[in-house]
């Protein structure tokens, strides 16, 4: 066979796998990001400790989640509609430019606020929600998620163990100092009310947490500080 | 073309030989316990019943297709690039069908994560597509893909329904350990949901298969 022939052949038949899969992924993206955006609901819930099955998510979603506020760096509110903010074009902008979604829950009575909070793992972009209590300080609940940590080592930061840590720990300190929660190599001393442990051979992607909720929390201390002295 | 094939006598769909085509994977000639392959995703899936039926559905999906596919068009294959058109050709199919996935189980999806993609390095698909989709005819392909999936998939949902009953104490995700079990003390091995017993249920296995057909035990 020359040359001429099998060149034709591999060209003929990319060009027919491009157009086989970019049909696919027209027809069936919908439907994936239908799953998604239940997916972002349902991990929004777990933050306030509402497990929500995948049936029942934007029912329920819809039933506690009763604000949801877009905020600039400066903690006013601003136009747009917080659920579809993505936060990886945010993060490329300079401060002044980003919006900031902000979600409050009332569970009960109780309001709890929710924020998104997105940063790097060691392979890819690590993300998760931070919910707190009305004090604005102590945090409820905790959801992260990992695009391609490694399984069994920074993976495990999307495991409960890991994020129920988190419950209880403070993001300001006794003289209303901005301390963000740290994740810290072996091991948090137990009364440590900034400090949550690593995970063991994932350091970095627990480093990445770290970052993660320093940056991501850092913008909305305005907004926190505004309505703490209110 | 059709003078030949006037002078072979007509082979019915499910001869003898097509039907051993699909049973021998499954048997003696399974790919997981006597050529012990694929063993990477068997340690790493099976932890849970349902994730290991969709990968399982997804592995004779793929492996069928393959084999039909490059057997459509192994006379027009260059020889020169026949791995690279077998990979693309699996390649693509597991992209289908981890788009699929995403599109109809999600959660199912999270939780396989790499182990769709890494179908594609699954070496029982090359293997089958080299040593028998490139020189065989389109029917017997199928089978011989669809059978040695159904040979790795049955280990894989046997080792996953021993590691979730006894690891967790459900299959599925229902209980079948009845409740007065745990009242009178019995505790779930949380050591059956670690990869190293899938690694020895797997050796049972294997140990039991050559126990019943000594014609697979190694003499050397």
């Amino acid at each position: 066979m020359s040359n001429r022939y099998v060149f034709m052949y591999a060209s003929v038949m990319v060009i027919v796998v491009a157009l086989v899969l970019s049909t696919a992924a027209t027809l069936l993206r919908p439907m994936q990001e239908r799953n998604m955006r239940i997916e972002k609901m349902q991990n929004i819930l777990s933050t306030i400790g509402i497990s929500a099955p995948r049936g029942e998510a934007i029912e329920l979603f819809d039933q506690y989640i009763a604000q949801t506020k877009v905020l600039n760096h400066l903690g006013e509110e601003i136009e747009g509609d917080a659920f579809e903010v993505d936060l990886q074009d945010e993060n490329r902008k300079p401060v002044e430019e980003r919006q900031l979604p902000l979600f409050i829950a009332d569970v009960d009575g109780e309001l709890f606020y929710i924020v998104p909070v997105r940063g790097n793992g060691l392979w890819g972009a690590i993300w998760g929600y931070l919910s707190f209590r009305g004090d604005l300080t102590t945090i409820a609940g905790a959801n992260f998620d990992h695009a391609s940590e490694t399984p069994g080592l920074g993976a495990e930061i999307s495991d409960p163990p890991f994020e129920r840590q988190f419950v209880g720990k403070k993001i300001f300190d006794e003289d209303g100092e901005f301390k963000p929660v740290v994740v810290v190599r072996g091991g948090a001393p137990s009364d440590d009310d900034h400090a949550v442990d690593a995970i063991s051979g994932g350091t970095i992607t627990s480093n990445g947490v770290t970052a993660m909720i320093r940056n991501g929390l850092e913008v909305y201390k305005p907004y926190f500080l505004k309505k703490k002295t209110s | 073309m059709s003078e030949e094939k006037n002078n072979i006598p007509k082979e019915t769909l499910f001869s003898p030989k097509n039907k051993r085509l699909l049973s021998d994977p499954i048997g003696k000639e399974n790919p997981i316990t006597v050529q012990v392959l694929g063993i990477c995703s068997v340690l790493a899936v099976t932890v849970q019943l349902r994730a290991s039926l969709v990968l399982a559905i997804a592995v004779v999906a793929v492996m069928g297709l393959a084999n039909v596919i490059i057997s459509i068009l192994r006379h027009g294959i260059p020889p020169r690039i026949r791995i690279i058109v077998q990979l693309t050709v699996v390649a693509s199919l597991v992209i289908l069908v981890d788009q699929v996935l995403k599109a109809f189980v999600y959660d199912v999806s999270r939780q396989l994560s790499v182990f769709v993609g890494l179908i594609i390095t699954n070496c029982i698909i090359m293997g089958r597509l080299e040593a028998f989709a490139l020189n065989n005819k389109v029917w017997p392909s199928f089978l011989d893909g669809v059978g040695n999936a159904a040979g790795y998939g049955s280990i894989l949902l046997l080792v996953a329904a021993v590691r979730e009953s006894l690891g967790s104490g459900t299959l599925m995700g229902y209980q079948v350990i009845p409740d007065f079990m745990y009242n009178i003390g019995y505790v779930d091995n949380g050591f059956m949901i670690l990869p190293p017993m899938a690694l020895i249920t797997v050796g049972v296995i294997i140990w039991i298969h050559r126990h019943r057909d000594r014609a697979l035990v190694d003499v050397s």
